[in-house]
């Protein structure tokens, strides 16, 4: 069997990724590659990130049997990663942790990000915090509105938050804004981004990061049942969490590999921000990948319940992993969402990020189809704190 | 000879610098495109660069990204770019014409279609901007077949090695970005642009021409004496959104100015 060991040397996974910026930008890029090159298998390096993913984050994360919503189903037995009682709640500290390691070596002593629902601008002001270092996160107006509290989280942590104004105001035109703050200051600013998309390497670097998910979960699944689960889930926006879980699983194919999209109100609509299943090759933000565009080419706004998924492209390696069959591709609505969001609540007293109830919702559909001793791990990628207003109206409910 | 390469040849015969001014196809509405580009000839542009609106222009600064938006909400399309150059040939064949934009548009034209189409409108250059060489290969091959000119960026940290690479790749002119930063941005630093240019013309026989930061008449009697071409955009684009319907004669007027101060620099040589 042949060995998975993408991407290349310019970032291909098949015909996606690579590395299609302008060239103010190449520099930058040559200078991270040789810098992640450097110490991606340094041991020091190595040891230091397994310390912080220890002692900071609180790592292992456990591997939690949802004993009551399984038996709730009567079928196949769900299990979940608990990314969500990770610092700061969710999965993205791993990969930022990672990055502020190498902005410390690169010696950029000022760090940008781009943010959507503000879990990954929250993650990066948390570490520039720890680190001692200038953050500045770019965070569409649209989100700002929608996501105070992370705002007020943000600024907390001494991050300067700069809402941006152009194209739709959302994470897409953020991370615009990021690029062109990268550009304008490449000598003493890490632009860490903050998932597996943009150009090469950071579609590999920010998955080499996550990977801890997946590594740690193929030993606890061994230590809890013995054996690796039938189906791994996660969800998709742009795919970091997915690809840390999946990552360690992509030549075990008996284990199948689901990444669940937001279908928001309903494929039909047109409102959601199911990329691979809607979408169509093109290229966005360094890399060649799906994404929804409309036939001129332009990318158009999409719509989720949970910012976290609100994002016109995905990954590159999802796109590979899709083309090959490797992985499947599916789509959640708002509404199927939030149930699984009350369910879990109210049968585990576990209060999901809406996000990752995506990946719960496609859980619930399929465990009942499935026999009793088939097992279904869902990485649980973040907790739902931060969605408390937003359910809440859904609800009816105003604080 | 591509019409790139004889209108350079016949500006250092005359010890003259290209002036090559931008703007954004369809802004401020499509009617004014084909009447601000006769004006920009008009005014002394030696070649035209049309920008390609896209959602997401990164490399962009404030200026250009609205001029995209307001182009963008009037529905312009790649196709209506290119309308808008077979209109320009109906009365100018002498005038290059070079598009300038972002990779996703034509890949959803598909590159094949839009090198055909380019070629049949009269289209010369093509600068992709998010096309770097090491993913411009299938472009660059469908556009040299047709003897157009793909154009490429160098900024000021591109490497050696980088250089040699995009001076053989490259065709009609090199575009030196004079900043870090995106278009629109900053000030030009004259003494480090002379010392660059000369480093990339060691790699090069192509002619450089030199955008970003170059904002009148002043700056681009500067650059003029040390490249071969001056780039001028958002200074232009702010300048037409500020004129409304006078914007071709304002335009006119402008680049007037600034082309009698770049050859008031005499038959000075680039290097």
């Amino acid at each position: 069997m042949q060995m998975y060991d993408l991407p290349d040397a310019l970032g291909h996974f098949g015909p996606y990724g690579g590395v299609f910026v302008a060239e103010t930008l190449i520099d930058a890029l040559d200078e991270l590659r040789e810098a992640y090159a450097r110490y991606q298998h340094d041991p020091e390096f190595k040891k230091e990130f397994a310390y912080e993913l220890k002692h900071y984050v609180g790592r292992p994360s456990p591997v939690y049997h949802a004993k009551r919503w399984s038996d709730h189903f009567g079928g196949a037995q769900v299990y979940l990663k608990r990314e969500d009682l990770n610092h700061t709640g969710a999965h993205k500290i791993n990969n930022v942790i990672g990055q502020a390691m190498l902005a410390k070596r690169m010696g950029k002593p000022r760090v940008i990000a781009e943010t959507g629902a503000g879990q990954h601008g929250v993650a990066t002001a948390t570490i520039a915090a720890r680190y001692g270092m200038e953050c500045v996160v770019y965070m569409g107006s649209e989100d700002v509105k929608r996501q105070a509290q992370n705002v007020y989280r943000m600024k907390l942590l001494g991050a300067t938050v700069v809402p941006v104004d152009s194209g739709s105001k959302t994470l897409k035109d953020a991370l615009n804004e990021a690029m062109r703050d990268w550009v304008t200051n490449i000598e003493n600013t890490y632009y860490i981004i903050g998932t597996v998309a943009g150009p090469h390497p950071y579609p590999m670097m920010v998955r080499d990061f996550q990977s801890v998910i997946g590594i740690e979960a193929r030993e606890q699944m061994l230590e809890l049942v013995g054996r690796q689960p039938d189906a791994v889930l996660a969800c998709v926006g742009g795919g970091s969490n997915a690809m840390g879980i999946f990552y360690p699983y992509i030549e075990d194919k008996a284990v199948r590999l689901v990444g669940v999209e937001a279908a928001g109100l309903g494929l039909e609509t047109g409102k959601h921000a199911a990329t691979l299943t809607a979408g169509k090759s093109g290229v966005l933000h360094g890399n060649r990948t799906y994404l929804l565009q409309d036939e001129n080419g332009q990318i158009i706004e999409t719509h989720s319940i949970s910012a976290g998924l609100d994002y016109p492209g995905v990954g590159p390696e999802h796109a590979w992993l899709k083309d090959s069959a490797r992985a499947e591709y599916v789509s959640i609505t708002d509404e199927e969402a939030l149930k699984a969001f009350h369910d879990l609540c109210r049968l585990e007293g576990i209060i999901p990020a809406l996000e990752s109830s995506h990946a719960l919702a496609y859980a619930a559909k399929m465990a009942p189809r499935m026999r009793r001793e088939q097992i279904v791990l869902v990485n649980l990628s973040g907790r739902g704190d931060k969605d408390m207003h937003t359910v809440a109206e859904k609800s009816g409910i105003k604080f | 000879m591509s019409r790139i390469a004889t209108t350079f040849a016949q500006l250092k015969a005359h010890g003259k610098k290209a002036l090559i001014p931008f703007i954004t196809a369809g802004d401020p509405k499509p009617a004014l495109t084909v009447p601000l580009m006769h004006a920009l000839v008009a005014g002394g542009a030696d070649v035209i660069e049309l920008g390609v609106p896209f959602s997401d222009p990164m490399a962009d600064g404030p200026v250009i990204q609205r001029a995209s938006e307001r182009a963008l909400a009037q529905g312009v399309t790649l196709a209506q770019v290119f309308d808008f150059v077979k209109e320009f040939r109906k009365t100018n064949q002498a005038t290059p014409m070079v598009l300038m934009g972002y990779a996703n548009p034509i890949e959803a034209m598909g590159p094949e279609h839009f090198a055909d189409v380019a070629k049949a409108v009269g289209v010369d250059g093509v600068l992709v901007v998010d096309y770097p060489p090491e993913e411009a290969g299938t472009l660059a091959k469908l556009l040299d077949a047709r003897a157009l000119d793909t154009i490429f960026l160098l900024s000021p940290t591109t490497r050696d090695a980088r250089l040699k690479t995009v001076g053989e790749l490259g065709r009609g002119y090199l575009y030196y970005v004079s900043l870090k930063g995106v278009t629109g941005a900053g000030h030009i630093d004259t003494n480090d642009v002379a010392q660059r240019v000369n480093h990339i013309k060691t790699f090069t026989t192509l002619p450089v021409g030199v955008g970003f930061g170059i904002r009148d008449a002043e700056s681009a009697k500067r650059v003029a004496q040390v490249a071969d071409a001056v780039v001028i955009g958002s200074r232009l684009v702010q300048e037409i959104i500020d004129a409304g319907d006078a914007a071709p004669a304002r335009l006119q007027a402008l680049l007037a100015g600034i082309r009698a101060a770049m050859d008031s620099t005499g038959a000075k040589s680039a290097v």
